[in-house]
């Protein structure tokens, strides 16, 4: 059976509106409840008080407590339940409240998740959307700052995703609940409220696409979620020195689109890969992997990797130390470019 | 002693529960997981009664007793039916051990002596039901229509399960202990968002697990979502008081049932080697569950007769003393006296399902021999429903690389 798909989409009524991400969001759910009854939201604090960055915000008014769930507080359960509700034909949009709280749930997904269509040879499709808060860089306690987006890449079955603006989280929502296969949505909590333009009449890109945001031939810097806005940030500085760097937004993380980062770096001979999570068997990495293989005669330098560093998310009052900002970002393509 | 503790029964040393209580000698409990011989003999005293809340219709020797609450009607057609089953499973069970001693399989997991708990549970069950085993449910899939050479594929590592849990009732057989229960919850929810409960027409959903299962999170989650949600659904533990080498006073201070209270539900022990009894008691909770008076938590009281798996050797952990008692109480036995006491069975009858059986055995061994080795493609089948780039490159790759041998003799990668 399938579900009404997005093409059907969309009001004329609809007009172009300037909205925060997590509007945007909250937008995107909307749509896809009201086109599909199969389609269910659950999580802790979803309902009545609307998430606790307010990104389901008024859902449950809407649409009753039946479809917006408000779960007990447990994880494992929140996916396990999802699946359970999957196999029964719905399509559970699950909120976990933070990255750091995803743990409980990990056993649920890694071992029936992201392997009951392997498993039944497609007999059993997973449609469940994963929705995390994730990154740093707003003042939190212990295991609210975290990027664990590698820990799921890694795991096959999964498809990973990630938004960086309002366009996007409008649309890759909305088509990630449209996917058959189950999808982890993280979205850049610090950016949330960060605002663009939205045209719900514009044709959206397709979800597993990476995008170049920026044309540039100095340089090449690939990144994804929170740090698109500190590359984009780097780059309008470096152009007051001269130098032109093309920025390129990852958008899907696994299966990784790097199509266009090949193409980009076969021009500019150069590739520095930014991202909040500690650099060690990340998704930064398998970037760097596959350009060194993909592109090998065309580099003019090492590529290089700006991550968070190799430790526990530190205490928040040292988070913009760890975070990499616009100078690591800008002092990593110094290095690319004086090699 | 806690008064929520009903019958007396416990597990744990008398220390633990009375803090006046004098100091306790023995072993300390962080040590006491290599039960001395001292101890599996208490286990053995305490745990093979099953105590007062214990509901039964079938006793060892094979008469049929009543029980006030929980009783059922059966022709003796359907008692013969019974019978059939669990003697069919039984002999499919003893095939595939001696199918992993003859190397045809990687391993099984046996079921002897819990036929009585899963065909009662598996007959309970009506096709509109759904079912969620692990992974020793020989008899209830054996009830939900899977053909037992269906279950090959797993122990031989040729497949991860083949059949259909949608037309099937049944799901795959879950392998990581305790998830299928929170699996199983999300399906009943559903069960009850979409109306279907509430009346004789209902449907409910069984999720099985055993006794180690319950020291799992997921199965106390999925006990706290389903009471939160009136989930239609029924517990069915099989406690066959070993979790490989611990028993059950490793998982538990209380008898398993009596955790429902905790959660606000119905908990009821049952003889597991009953097939009368785990049949009434199952068709009574699922009947709860599909009118909307669930979830029900079932411990089927039984005894995993032989070792967790064939890689397993009991003998390291209990005492033949206590397989030899639990032979007494034998579900296939009790229920073969009983058909030839009451006259619903004669020797005729058992003579027949014998030669079943063997027919059956013959074809589930040759089914396994004939099996067809998966080819290299399968390892790259539908881990997503739209291809993945990377996945469908490392295909082609794989395949183009295994074709460059094609040309070479014999001892080249097959």
């Amino acid at each position: 059976m399938a579900a009404p798909t997005l093409e059907r989409a969309g009001s004329s009524e609809a007009r172009a509106e300037n909205l925060t991400i997590a509007k945007a969001l909250n937008r995107a759910m909307r749509a896809a409840l009201e086109r599909d009854p199969k389609v269910l939201v659950m999580g802790e604090d979803v309902g009545r008080l609307g998430g606790v960055f307010r990104v389901t915000d008024g859902l449950q008014k809407d649409f009753g407590q039946q479809r917006i769930l408000d779960t007990p507080l447990s994880e494992s359960g929140i996916v396990g339940a999802a699946i359970g509700l999957a196999m029964r034909g719905f399509r559970p949009v699950c909120e976990i409240q933070f990255d750091g709280f995803i743990f409980p749930g990990y056993d649920q997904i890694v071992s029936q998740l992201a392997k009951l269509r392997y498993r039944s040879q497609g007999k059993v499709p997973m449609p469940v959307v994963i929705r995390v808060p994730y990154g740093g860089g707003i003042g939190a306690v212990e295991h609210h700052s975290e990027s664990p987006e590698a820990l799921f890449a890694h795991v096959a079955g999964l498809r990973v995703v990630t938004c960086s603006n309002t366009v996007d989280a409008y649309w890759m929502l909305q088509q990630a609940i449209e996917c058959d296969d189950p999808v982890l949505f993280f979205e850049p909590k610090r950016r949330y409220y960060e605002k663009a333009e939205l045209d719900p009449r514009a044709r959206p890109d397709e979800l597993f696409r990476s995008r170049v945001l920026r044309r540039g031939t100095s340089a090449t810097v690939a990144t994804y979620g929170p740090m698109v806005r500190t590359c984009l940030d780097a780059a309008a500085a470096a152009e007051e020195d001269g130098t032109d760097l093309e920025v390129v937004d990852l958008r899907a993380l696994s299966p990784l689109d790097l199509d266009p980062v090949f193409a980009s770096v076969r021009r500019t001979g150069r590739l520095v890969v930014v991202s909040e999570a500690p650099a060690e068997s990340s998704v930064v990495s398998e970037v760097v992997a596959r350009v060194q293989q993909e592109c090998f005669y065309s580099l003019e330098a090492p590529v290089l990797r700006v991550t968070g560093f190799d430790t526990p998310y530190p205490p928040s009052r040292l988070e913009e130390s760890y975070l990499p900002d616009l100078d690591r970002v800008l002092d990593a393509v110094d290095r690319s470019l004086a090699f | 002693m806690p008064s929520n503790i009903r019958t007396g029964e416990h597990w744990t040393r008398p220390g633990h529960l009375d803090p006046h209580a004098p100091a306790e000698t023995g072993p300390p409990a962080a040590t006491a997981a290599t039960p001395t011989r001292e101890q599996v003999i208490a286990g053995l005293r305490a745990t093979s009664e099953g105590g007062a809340d214990l509901v039964q219709l079938l006793t060892p020797e094979g008469e049929r007793v009543s029980h006030p609450e929980f009783d059922v009607d059966v022709s003796a057609e359907q008692l013969r039916g019974l019978y059939r089953d669990m003697v069919l499973i039984r002999r499919v069970d003893q095939e595939g051990n001696a199918l992993q001693r003859q190397g045809q399989l990687g391993i099984w997991v046996p079921l002897l002596g819990q036929e009585a708990a899963q065909i009662g549970a598996g007959r309970a069950l009506r096709s509109t039901d759904m079912a969620f085993p692990s992974y020793r449910e020989h008899g209830v899939a054996w009830c939900r229509g899977i053909d037992p050479t269906e279950l090959l594929g797993i122990f031989r590592g040729a497949d991860h399960g083949s059949w259909d849990p949608g037309s099937t009732g049944f799901h795959l057989y879950t392998i990581v202990i305790g998830n299928q229960c929170l699996n199983a919850t999300g399906y009943a929810m559903g069960q009850r968002f979409e109306g279907r409960v509430g009346d004789d027409a209902g449907e409910a959903t069984m999720a099985f697990f055993g006794d180690g299962a319950t020291s799992q999170g997921d199965v106390h989650e999925a006990m706290v979502w389903s009471a939160v949600y009136d989930a239609p659904l029924v517990f069915f533990c099989q406690n066959n008081q070993w979790a490989i080498s611990e028993p059950l006073e490793r998982q538990t201070r209380v008898p398993l049932h009596q955790r429902a209270d905790g959660y606000g539900f119905r908990g009821v022990r049952v003889d597991g080697n009953d097939v009368l009894a785990s049949l009434a008691v199952s068709r009574w909770a699922l009947d709860e569950a599909r009118h909307g008076n669930g979830p029900v938590l079932v411990e089927a009281f039984t005894y995993r007769m032989g070792a967790h798996t064939t890689s397993d050797d009991a003998t390291r952990y209990r005492l033949d003393d206590e397989l030899e008692t639990w032979k007494l109480k034998d579900p296939v036995e009790r229920l073969r006296v009983h058909l030839l006491r009451s006259g619903s069975g004669d020797q005729q009858f058992l003579d027949q399902v014998d030669a079943e059986a063997d027919e059956l055995a013959e074809r589930f061994r040759r089914y396994c021999f004939d099996m067809p080795e998966p080819p290299p493609e399968r390892i790259f089948s539908e881990v997503y429903a739209e291809p993945s780039p990377p996945v469908e490159q490392q295909r082609s790759d794989y395949l183009a690389y295994l074709a460059d041998f094609a040309d070479q003799p014999a001892g080249g990668v097959r």
